[in-house]
C-alpha cells in the first residue's frame, strides 16, 4: 500500500523566484533610461512659484541654474536667514554671478553659447531685491535669456 | 572519464544586486522636468537717447513692497490685472509706426489710451522688498493677457490657437509643414509683440 503514499505532507511550495532579478532589471533601465543625475545639492529652502503660463526648457545641457533661497536648516546658524544665492554646491555673493556664467559658457561649445538659458530657481519667499541684482549683474554679462521657474498651477497658491 | 555538466551558477542574490543599482539610481537622479517663464532682459545700452515714448502707451503696474498692486495709478486686485492689461493693449486708439491703423482689435478705440499694440508697452517695476510669488504671479497674469489676445487672433486667422501652434511647433511627432507654422507663428507674434520691460 506504500504505493499510493502522499509524496510529501502539506505546506506550500516555494515560490519560483527566477524572474525576479528580470523585472528588477527592467525597472532599473526604466530608470536609467528616464532620469537624469542630479546635479546639485540645494542647501536652501526652493519651493518655486506656481504659474499657469508655464513653458517647458527642453535642452537641458544648455540651461544654467541660479538658486535663491533662505539657507535651510542645517545651514542656518552658519549663513543666517536671509535669502542667499546658491552657485553649484555652494554658497554665494551677487558679484560671483558674472564669474559663474563665464565658467559655464566655456564648459560650453562655442556654437551652443547664444543659446544658454539662465534658469532662476527662486523661492517664492524670497523678495525681490536679490533677484534684481543677479538680474542686472546677468545683464552686464549679456545673459540676456532667462526662465522664472515654476510650476505649473493657479497663482492663487503663491 | 565521464563529462561532468557544468554546476549551475546560483543566480539568487542576482535579484539582491539589482535592487541595490535600482535604489542607487533612484535616489541620485531626478525625473523632473524645468519648466518656468521665459524672458528676455534688456541689454545694457552704451547710448543714453532717451526714447520718447507716449505716457498713453505705457501702461505702468507697480507692485510696493507690501505686495499691493497699483495699476496706471490705481489700486487693483489681482485678478483684475489681465482683463485690464487685455483692454490697454488690444485698443488700437492710433496707428502703429507706419501710420496703419489696427484692423485687428477689438478694444474700445479709446483715444487716450494705447495707438496700436505694437505700440503699447507694460511697464512693471518693483520695490526690493516685493516677493517673489506675488511677482511670478503679476508676470504669470501679464504674460496670459499675451497669450490670450494671441490665441484670439490665431484662432481668427488660422483656426487654432496659438499655443496650439507653438506646441506642434516643438512636437518632434508632429506632421505638418513646420516652417509653415513658423512663419504663422511669427506672424502672430508680430501682430501682438509682447513688450514687457522690468525696470528696476
Amino acid at each position: 500500500m506504500s504505493k499510493f503514499k502522499k509524496k510529501k505532507g502539506g505546506g506550500l511550495p516555494a515560490i519560483n523566484t527566477a524572474s525576479l532579478p528580470d523585472i528588477v532589471f527592467m525597472l532599473l533601465f526604466f530608470f536609467m533610461v528616464a532620469t537624469v543625475m542630479r546635479d546639485n545639492s540645494l542647501m536652501i529652502d526652493n519651493s518655486l512659484p506656481s504659474a499657469s503660463e508655464v513653458e517647458k526648457l527642453e535642452k537641458k545641457n544648455l540651461v544654467m541654474y541660479i538658486y535663491i533661497g533662505k539657507p535651510s536648516r542645517n545651514y542656518k546658524k552658519k549663513y543666517g536667514t536671509e535669502a542667499r544665492i546658491q552657485l553649484n554646491d555652494k554658497f554665494a555673493e551677487v558679484s560671483d554671478v558674472a564669474a559663474f556664467i563665464a565658467a559655464e559658457r566655456a564648459s560650453k561649445r562655442e556654437e551652443e553659447i547664444p543659446f544658454l538659458i539662465t534658469s532662476l530657481k527662486v523661492d517664492k519667499k524670497a523678495n525681490m531685491g536679490i533677484v534684481g541684482d543677479v538680474k542686472q549683474e546677468l545683464r552686464k554679462v549679456n545673459a540676456l535669456k532667462i526662465n522664472y521657474a515654476s510650476i505649473k498651477g493657479d497663482v492663487s497658491r503663491n | 572519464m565521464a563529462k561532468r555538466a557544468a554546476p549551475e551558477v546560483n543566480a539568487g542574490s542576482m535579484a539582491d544586486i539589482a535592487f541595490l543599482l535600482l535604489i542607487f539610481f533612484l535616489v541620485t537622479t531626478t525625473m523632473e522636468k524645468d519648466s518656468g517663464i521665459n524672458r528676455k532682459l534688456p541689454p545694457i545700452e552704451d547710448s543714453q537717447e532717451d526714447v520718447i515714448i507716449k505716457q498713453k502707451n505705457i501702461f505702468t503696474v507697480l507692485l510696493n513692497g507690501k505686495d499691493q498692486l497699483l495699476v496706471e495709478d490705481e489700486l487693483m486686485e489681482l485678478k483684475d490685472l489681465r482683463a485690464a492689461a487685455v483692454k490697454f493693449l488690444d485698443n488700437g486708439g492710433g496707428t502703429d509706426v507706419n501710420g496703419n491703423r489696427c484692423d485687428y482689435c477689438h478694444g474700445l478705440k479709446d483715444p487716450s489710451s494705447s495707438d496700436h499694440p505694437d505700440k503699447a508697452i507694460i511697464s512693471l517695476k518693483n520695490e526690493r522688498k516685493t516677493s517673489y510669488g506675488t511677482y511670478i504671479s503679476v508676470q504669470n497674469e501679464l504674460v496670459a493677457a499675451y497669450n490670450e489676445l494671441r490665441n484670439k487672433r490665431a484662432q481668427s486667422q488660422y483656426g487654432e490657437s496659438f499655443i496650439t501652434m507653438q506646441k506642434n511647433y516643438k512636437d518632434v511627432n508632429w506632421k505638418g509643414n513646420k516652417e509653415k507654422l513658423k512663419e504663422k507663428i511669427n506672424q502672430i507674434k508680430t501682430d501682438y509683440p509682447q513688450k514687457l520691460s522690468e525696470v528696476q
